[in-house]
């Protein structure tokens, strides 16, 4: 028997300190028949394993159980009862995280850019080689200070430097957990863009109540309203704008873009909200339609070539 | 479609006037029932779907059998109606809500909130040399899941498979998307059958192997 390749490159570590530290012994090890059943199903819920052993022999040799039938009698409470709580606890808590994570995220970014200006324009009146922006504080950051000022300076380029990498980790963070929440929202829209889209409808389940309509327009509530007010042309974009298939389409084509993107955001949204199952066709009738909107360009680029011989 | 590729717990049956294959359980889905017996729809099943169209699976009945992908039970149920000790893994949360009922009544059934593919998140569960693995997963990786989870088969086992082609790739042809799986599938097993599933399912393959 050889060990299992465990794919661990993402997701939290399954350590789990009380049974199994060798990744020898099975769910049950040390287990006694008043063993509390939460702490059954915790086991089952975090432990691991190097590798499949015969669980159900073991059992009953270690005398956990009196029998094999019992040992599967047991695993049945157990695994029933620990996959019913971590459903539950996964449902409540996720979108809400996933809230908390992205608006962590976008303070981060948002005090590190202002703070890294800052640097820079006392840095400049200090440090005649610092450059501006975040990689500039990190630069700086490193930087020997000589005296009380310096050190100021330099110490505040640390603080951006490390809001900066705050602001990665949550990203990070951010991508492990979005799937789990919304698996069609995070596949389509990317982890980030998904999560902005649920804080900025305050989580999935108003977000899954959206027309489409309002969902092309999340984080453009001042065009909006300048808009509403007559002041303005109504926009084609909120933040729906940070997508591939919108910013890489042609100025002339991402309304239609914006539009097509955003019908399929919230057929997503309400597929992840009422059934959470992955559902691919959603996936591919978006994909059709951005073909066919980018088709346009190539066409009209094509009777361009065609009417004056060539060029792009 | 002899009845002589089906296991023993699954039978044909008539339910409204057509014939369908069913197993015995306590009804999951909204299925038809006559008593205990319960439709079983080889077009929301691939399982269903492969058994339907006289794909040699190799199930007797009675076995154990790790289940890979069991969204919200809907396979499953019928697999654990007829089988032995049935591991069901799921990943995401709320259709393992649904694993959850299902597996309630099913003594022998075994719900696991788990990710496929990271077996030793399970392995302390989930027995070694089980008789079958049957694997529908919705992901990109699919015959690596496979591999991963072959420490689990027994070494006379069955893995049976149904290859979504439009979760490895949804813009290349299927077979050039069979063939990539099927490829790296034979670094682990030995591939006995493949048939395309299409007349149940569009663009997934049932592919039944067995362990190098």
């Amino acid at each position: 028997m050889t060990d299992i390749d465990d794919g661990t490159e993402t997701g939290p570590p399954a350590a789990m300190p009380t049974a199994d530290d060798d990744g020898t012994a099975g769910w049950f090890a040390g287990l006694t028949d008043d063993t509390d059943p939460e702490v059954a199903a915790e086991r089952v819920q975090t432990g691991s394993a190097a590798a499949p052993r015969d669980w159900p022999s073991i059992a009953v040799d270690e005398e956990v159980v009196d029998s094999r039938a019992a040992y599967y009698d047991r695993l049945h409470a157990v695994t029933t009862a620990a996959t019913r709580s971590a459903v539950r606890e996964r449902e409540r808590a996720d979108d809400q995280q996933l809230v908390h994570a992205v608006r962590a995220m976008d303070d981060c970014e948002r005090l590190a850019n202002e703070l890294a200006e800052r640097v820079a324009t006392w840095a400049g009146s200090r440090f005649p080689s610092s450059s501006p922006g975040i990689a500039g504080a990190r630069a700086l950051a490193n930087e020997d200070p000589t005296d009380e000022l310096d050190r100021r300076v330099v110490s505040l380029a640390a603080q951006v430097s490390e809001l900066a990498e705050e602001r990665d980790a949550l990203e990070t963070t951010i991508e492990q957990t979005a799937p789990a929440v919304a698996p069609n929202l995070a596949a389509m829209a990317g982890a980030t863009l998904a999560a902005q889209l649920i804080a900025l409808a305050g989580g999935l389940e108003s977000l899954a109540k959206k027309p489409a309509g309002t969902v092309q327009v999340l984080g453009a509530e001042d065009a909006l309203f300048a808009h509403l007010a007559g002041r303005a042309p109504s926009p084609k974009h909120g933040v729906i704008y940070t997508h591939e298939f919108v910013r890489g389409t042609r100025p002339d084509d991402r309304g239609s873009a914006a539009r097509a993107l955003a019908g399929k955001l919230a057929l997503a949204a309400r597929v992840d909200h009422y059934s959470g199952v992955y559902r691919e066709s959603l996936h591919d009738d978006l994909r059709e339609r951005m073909a066919t909107i980018r088709a346009r360009a190539e066409e009209e680029s094509n009777e361009d070539n065609e009417t004056h011989g060539g060029g792009s | 479609m002899s009845e002589l590729t089906l296991p023993a717990g699954v039978e044909r049956r008539t339910f409204d006037g057509t014939s369908q294959l069913a197993t015995r359980g306590p009804p999951v889905y909204g299925e038809p029932t006559d008593g205990e017996w319960r439709a079983w729809d080889p077009t929301r099943s691939k399982l269903g779907g492969m058994l339907e169209l006289g794909v040699e699976t190799g199930l007797t009945g009675g076995e154990t059998v790790l289940y890979l992908g069991a969204a919200a039970g809907t396979t499953v149920s019928h697999v654990a109606d007829f089988a032995g000790p049935t591991y069901a893994v799921e990943f995401a949360p709320r259709p393992a809500r649904e694993l959850v009922a299902a597996a309630e009544p099913r003594e022998r059934l075994f719900p696991l909130l788990k990710d496929a593919r990271r077996p030793a998140t399970y392995a302390h569960v989930v027995e070694s040399n089980v008789d079958v693995i049957i694997q529908d997963v919705a992901t990109r990786g699919q015959a690596t899941v496979a591999n991963r989870n072959a420490a689990f088969l027994a070494d006379d086992g069955r893995l049976i498979l149904a290859i979504k082609a439009r979760s490895e790739d949804v813009t290349a042809d299927p077979e050039t998307v069979y063939a990539d799986v099927l490829a790296e599938l034979e670094t682990t097993y030995e591939v006995c059958e493949t048939a395309p599933l299409d007349r149940f399912h569009a663009d997934h393959l049932g592919v039944v192997a067995t362990p190098r």
